[in-house]
């Protein structure tokens, strides 16, 4: 356990993804460290969202090595695998809440799959997490279709975070929201991180997110990371790709 | 590092202590709520009361929203319980956790007689506004048709291929095999019992009437129904829940003209042709069981066949399979375009289309069994 919070909580080495013959990931390598916020950049197509999910697991690799809180996925067993599963939560792009049930059931699913809580501690935590990601309780009784983008976005979160996890993968979190919303998710994502001292690996496009809520951001680029660093790091990166990026007129009007 | 909970009391003249320890979080959740319980039972009559939580080791949602709940528990009247020793790591976490207002949980699951009742009723009156959405539905694609008569152009023939392709021609190798072996079992059967009164050749009789009549399309509209009404269902139902009927709709475009129309047209082109095929393939396998089991020769059992039916039987049959295609497509196309948001209520849908399908074809067939009879053929 001491050694765990030296090492980088996601351990990523020598990744190669294929599709076919589409090479996606191609020896990509990548340390997330404990407690930070880490943005995830990079263009349209080049596999932000196939390294979460082959992170994940989602999406099975050709090659290299993952491992999250010091347990390599490949190798592990399948109670070393559900425990670490029960200590990440995930938020999809679209929430990929189940349609079929309520936010109030969405939220207690993972917890009546994992642990043994009596359904008034259950119904009053789930309260607790709704209050959290800025909800009313009212919210709890509806159904996902009769809810707006942004509120799934936050419910989905709820539901990310509803045991409790030491990490979390956000999949283009503001995405779809109006400028306004989006800020208040990224003060959200910050708040979370600094009560529940959770790590976060993002992928986004949004730079506001990455100005006020990234701690470090990295750059996806043919199938590796291009660079990796601070803000400062990224404006002062001579790559063509980062240039534009963040000395394009939308980051400029970002950083006024 | 993970040690058990302990929520100790202190001794501490006219106040009331306690002392919590060890882990709270989300595993330890079943003890920590009992000793939460426990201690809830001290309150009263106490000047100050204090929750010391130095000791904490690990904190989570779980145990601060206990914690939480133990401090508004033991909060009565003018003495305030107080959560001490909060190191700075957790406070935020508790402050946000104190911002919670708890709210009763409405539990609307219950199952009442009343409640039971209602639905039955509600079930009951449903049906009526089935039949009008079935009638609305014929009367839409109607229009939507007689308007292509008018517009040929506007005629979707690309879909409509497609379609024919899906519900046809990906059907018949299923579709032929299936009626194959009910030709076979039909005459098998037939054999085994007309056997004993030396009747065997009058299998054939049996066989021809009943497969061209009957069993060929209604076997066939069976099958069409679980495979392709449903298929339509949930094709227009996961439509209508990402909204992709409303963008087709706002872009000007009639959802019946350019879903439900070319469905329509594929199914009563595709009903047709199936039901024939199946027809030759229920008789030649029964032509074959009569031969191999029974020892009909092929010859015999040709010039059998011919005596004992008509056209009129296969025009009997052949004539039910447009309408009964038109009542599956209908059937499943409301039903499809009923879907709400849910995964549920689309399974729902599906269900619904495929049962009300099967049993609207065994209606139908029933109606034209007493029309034909009517008109003596």
């Amino acid at each position: 356990m001491a050694g765990e919070i030296q090492n980088p909580i996601i351990r990523v080495r020598d990744i190669t993804v294929q599709f076919g013959s589409t090479r996606v990931l191609d020896g990509l390598n990548l340390d997330v460290k404990r407690g930070e916020i880490l943005g995830f950049v990079g263009p349209s197509g080049a596999g932000k969202s196939v390294l979460t999910r082959t992170i994940i697991g989602l999406v099975p690799k050709v090659a290299g090595s993952i491992e999250v809180f010091g347990v390599d996925l490949d190798s592990s067993n399948t109670s070393q695998r559900r425990n670490v599963e029960r200590r990440w939560g995930v938020l999809f792009q679209q929430g990929a809440l189940f349609s079929s049930l309520t936010v109030r059931q969405n939220i207690q699913f993972p917890m009546r799959e994992y642990l043994r809580v009596s359904q008034r501690l259950m119904d009053e935590i789930t309260m607790a997490k709704l209050t959290m990601v800025g909800l009313k309780p009212e919210v709890a009784e509806r159904f996902p279709s009769e809810l707006s983008g942004g509120m799934i976005k936050r419910v989905a979160l709820a539901r990310a975070l509803s045991l409790d996890p030491d990490l979390v993968f956000l999949d283009e979190p503001t995405s779809g929201l109006d400028p306004i919303g989006a800020g208040d998710f990224d003060e959200l994502v910050r708040t979370l991180q600094r009560t529940l001292g959770l790590t976060v690996f993002m992928v986004t496009h949004d730079l506001d997110s990455l100005y006020t809520a990234c701690d470090r951001i990295a750059v996806l680029g043919n199938g590796k990371i291009i660079a990796a660093g601070s803000i400062a790091d990224m404006q002062a990166s001579q790559h063509p790709w980062l240039r534009q990026y963040f000395h394009g007129k939308r980051a400029r009007a970002v950083m006024g | 590092m993970s040690s058990d909970p302990k929520l100790e009391r202190i001794a501490k003249g006219n106040a009331l202590a306690l002392c919590a320890t060890g882990t709270w979080t989300a595993s330890f959740a079943p003890v920590l709520e009992r000793m939460v319980a426990d201690a809830e039972k001290l309150a009263g009559g106490q000047q100050s009361i204090f929750i010391d939580v130095s000791e904490v080791a690990k904190l989570d949602t779980f145990g601060a929203w206990l914690i939480e709940r133990l401090r508004r528990s033991l909060t009565n009247g003018p003495v305030e319980a107080q959560i001490a020793g909060l190191s700075a790591n957790y406070s935020s976490l508790v402050d946000e956790v104190r911002r919670v207002r708890a709210t009763a949980v409405v539990d609307s699951g219950t199952v009442t007689i009343t409640g039971m009742l209602e639905q039955i009723g509600r079930t009951v009156a449903g049906i009526g506004g089935t039949v009008a959405g079935l009638v609305d539905m014929l009367g839409a694609v109607l229009a939507a048709g007689f308007r292509v008569l008018i517009h040929p152009r506007s005629f979707r023939l690309t879909s409509t291929v497609h379609h024919m392709e899906q519900v046809c021609w990906r059907a018949v190798p299923i579709i032929v095999l299936i009626t194959f072996l009910i030709g076979c079992i039909i005459a098998q059967q037939g054999i085994f019992h007309f056997r004993r009164f030396g009747a065997d050749i009058f299998v054939v009789d049996m066989l021809g009437v009943l497969v061209l009549r009957e069993i060929g399309v209604l076997l066939v509209a069976i099958m069409v129904a679980g495979r392709s009404g449903s298929a339509y269902t949930a094709e227009l139902g996961s439509m209508k829940m990402r909204e992709e009927i409303d963008a087709l709709r706002t872009m000007g475009f009639d959802p019946i003209e350019v879903l439900v129309l070319p469905r329509m047209m594929a199914l009563v082109l595709a009903l047709p042709i199936l039901a024939f095929l199946g027809a030759m393939a229920a008789l030649y396998g029964g032509g074959l069981v009569a031969w191999l089991y029974g020892g009909v020769e092929p010859e015999a059992f040709l010039l059998r066949l011919r005596d004992a039916i008509s056209i009129d039987h296969f025009i009997v049959g052949i004539v039910k399979a447009p309408v009964m295609a038109a009542v599956i497509g209908i059937v499943a196309c409301v039903e499809g375009l009923a879907v709400q948001g849910s995964a549920e209520s689309l399974g729902q849908h599906t269900t619904a289309s495929v049962v009300k399908g099967i049993f609207f074809v065994i209606v139908m067939d029933g109606v034209f069994a007493i029309f034909f009879a009517s008109i003596g053929m």
